[in-house]
């Protein structure tokens, strides 16, 4: 479970983040949706302790991210917007190197990453170096190494970002697993078809602010709107920078 | 779901981080190359090739026929007869001596006054000009040897003078100068060796350079600071990790160069021209010493200067400007000959080279001038990684663009 309580962040004169509050919680997905530009990848960052919080509170599973950053990260799996592969080491090195760094036994670490080639079906990239992998093959192979140490807690920044159709389907099933298996999944998005049809929970944020912490459901009977995207709209008041 | 992993198994962060960067480097042909072919081997095969001709010349010159023109030599042949003697073969005469030597048509050119003949039967003195130009470095020794045979020519004239007069020559030469050169055939190396310090400093310059990069703009520009960031690692063992993988293919690097001058040193003519010279096990090994605590400054300032830049290119400038940092205390050395002074030896990089031109001297490094240069170098190394640390600890350093 993640809580966020009022968080605030400026950069120089510009509050890219105002007093942000949510909760996501286990075996939901909570979607926090918004224009380019409204603080959800500031407010991701300092979710993984990347950034810290000008004042507020990030709780991981209870633990304060202000006085244990590590404890966080531990309970975290986190796909960054930010997903570079390192070129020359194959898709499995890439995982490993991960693991290691989470203090995986080598044991569980090889059951582990074997068990996420076989569920993100990326068994014959495997053992590919990640040179010239398609924007897909390169999603697989973040995704799997950000999962590898089986955190509790999932974040994701605009997972879909450059996927084709395909790769997006496959992607939404995935997260919709990850629910299923009990975790807490957090990603962010600026499509809004994709967080109706996915998330449990919305969170809308726009110029660093929450104005709607809601389900597709309540979101659409708040505004009295039957279509979500004339929700969205309604919400944010205006349609600037939400994609459909 | 929540493996907890225990403390010991956490500790492998910073072997993990090494081991990994070294892997991934160990398959980038640039980095190999760069590290440790030509890095290590430039050095002292350019070394080398530089000795060689220097050497050659100097030997050559002391050898070789001289050709002289000769303007009036009609009016001296016994003069010319011993210069003949002196391995100086005199030339036609040319029109205008001036032009000739700042053309470098001649190294020198000797003109002999109309009036020699009739001044020398009279026994009074008489002028012979040399032309040559002191800023062609290369015609230096061509004058040097020419004005010493005339001069020689010209004291034994004298001096026959002097007897046919009934007086002993030594009354025209009340002192006699008696030249004592305590230089030892190893400190007449040294003058040419001056910079073979900064050839060791540059070996693992280079062989860190593209791993340095690499590691910390290189990765920020291919957006993979930040997710290796969002391990539950503190950033300061990611960095030593990175450290410890540059200051090995540094200390790699360095070796493959001491190796390499080891073997080229046999083909220095050294000896030809009184030189000894010691590039064996022994130097190599104190070499290695001294530069061990250089290996850790240099990966961390390299570090440092590419975490400031904000891509790979932008890095790699600012590298190739430190770079000529080290130039300095050698270009100093050489040029400007100081005494050595204690304190000297702590530090950084001066240290160093007047470690290595005691070396070079023969006269070995005592164990207090051994201890001021580690001690010095390490402090500097430790101050430069805890300010590399505090700029890892920066918000901005993980975000890419």
């Amino acid at each position: 479970m993640i809580e966020v309580s009022d968080l605030h962040k400026a950069f120089g004169t510009v509050k890219a983040v105002d007093g942000v509050s949510f909760t996501a919680r286990d075996g939901e997905i909570t979607g926090l949706l918004g224009p380019n530009g409204a603080g959800k990848t500031t407010t991701l960052r300092m979710l993984y302790t990347l950034m810290t919080p000008d004042s507020g509170q990030v709780l991981v599973d209870g633990i304060d991210a202000a006085v244990d950053p590590l404890g966080v990260r531990r309970q975290l799996g986190v796909l960054p917007d930010a997903r570079g592969l390192y070129k020359r080491l194959t898709a499995r090195e890439n995982i490993d190197y991960f693991a290691r760094l989470h203090g995986l036994p080598e044991a569980l670490l090889k059951s582990r990453r074997d068990a996420l080639i076989e569920a993100l079906e990326m068994g014959d990239i495997a053992d590919r170096r990640t040179e010239g992998f398609s924007q897909g093959q390169r999603v697989k192979t973040a995704i799997a190494r950000a999962l590898v140490h089986d955190p509790r807690n999932v974040i994701l920044d605009e997972p879909t970002n450059g996927l084709d159709v395909m790769a997006t389907r496959a992607l939404r099933q995935f997260m919709a697993r990850l629910k299923g298996e009990g975790r807490c999944v957090l990603f962010s998005s600026h499509i809004m078809q994709e967080v109706a049809a996915l998330c449990d929970r919305i969170v809308v944020i726009a110029h660093g602010r929450v104005v709607a912490d809601e389900s597709p459901d309540a979101l659409r009977a708040q505004t009295g709107e039957n279509n979500l995207e004339d929700a969205f709209v309604k919400i944010i008041g205006s349609d600037e920078g939400l994609a459909a | 779901m929540n493996t907890v992993p225990t403390k010991l198994q956490r500790s492998r962060a910073f072997l993990t981080v090494f081991l990994k960067e070294v892997k991934e480097n160990l398959r980038d042909r640039r980095t190999l190359i760069s590290a440790f072919l030509t890095g290590p081997l430039l050095g002292p095969v350019i070394f080398v090739m530089l000795i060689n001709v220097t050497l050659n010349r100097e030997l050559d010159k002391a050898e070789k026929q001289l050709p002289v023109p000769v303007i009036g030599a009609e009016y001296a042949p016994n003069l010319l007869d011993a210069l003949r003697a002196g391995g100086v073969v005199p030339g036609a005469a040319v029109a205008d001596p001036a032009q000739a030597v700042r053309k470098q048509d001649a190294d020198v050119v000797l003109r002999i006054a109309s009036n020699y003949g009739k001044a020398w039967r009279k026994g009074e003195p008489v002028q012979v000009e040399l032309f040559y130009d002191s800023s062609q470095r290369d015609a230096n020794t061509s004058v040097e040897r020419v004005t010493r045979l005339v001069e020689s020519y010209a004291r034994q004239q004298g001096a026959m003078r002097l007897v046919a007069r009934g007086m002993s020559p030594s009354a025209a030469w009340p002192l006699q100068v008696a030249k004592r050169d305590q230089a030892t055939p190893q400190s007449r190396a040294v003058l040419m060796f001056a910079m073979l310090p900064y050839f060791f400093v540059i070996t693992i310059f280079m062989g860190g350079m593209y791993l340095a990069i690499d590691l910390t703009a290189g990765e920020r520009e291919r957006q993979s600071l930040e997710p290796l960031f969002a391990n539950p690692v503190p950033r300061w063992k990611i960095l030593c990790g990175k450290l410890a993988a540059i200051g090995v293919f540094s200390t790699t690097s360095l070796l493959i160069s001491l190796l390499a001058f080891a073997v080229v040193g046999q083909f220095i003519p050294a000896e030809k021209i009184g030189m000894e010279l010691d590039l064996g096990v022994r130097f190599a090994a104190y070499v290695l010493l001294l530069m061990l605590p250089l290996v850790l400054l240099l990966s961390a300032l390299q570090s440092m200067v590419a975490a400031f830049a904000k891509s790979y290119r932008e890095a790699q400038t600012y590298l190739s400007l430190l770079m000529l940092v080290p130039l300095i205390p050698s270009a100093l050395l050489s040029f400007m000959p100081i005494k050595a002074q204690a304190w000297m030896y702590a530090i950084p990089l001066l240290g160093q080279n007047l470690g290595i031109m005691q070396l070079l001297r023969g006269d070995g490094v005592s164990a207090e001038q051994i201890g001021l240069c580690l001690a010095g170098s390490l402090a500097a190394a430790l101050i430069a990684i805890l300010a590399t640390i505090q700029l890892y600890r920066s918000e901005r350093l993980a975000i890419s663009a």
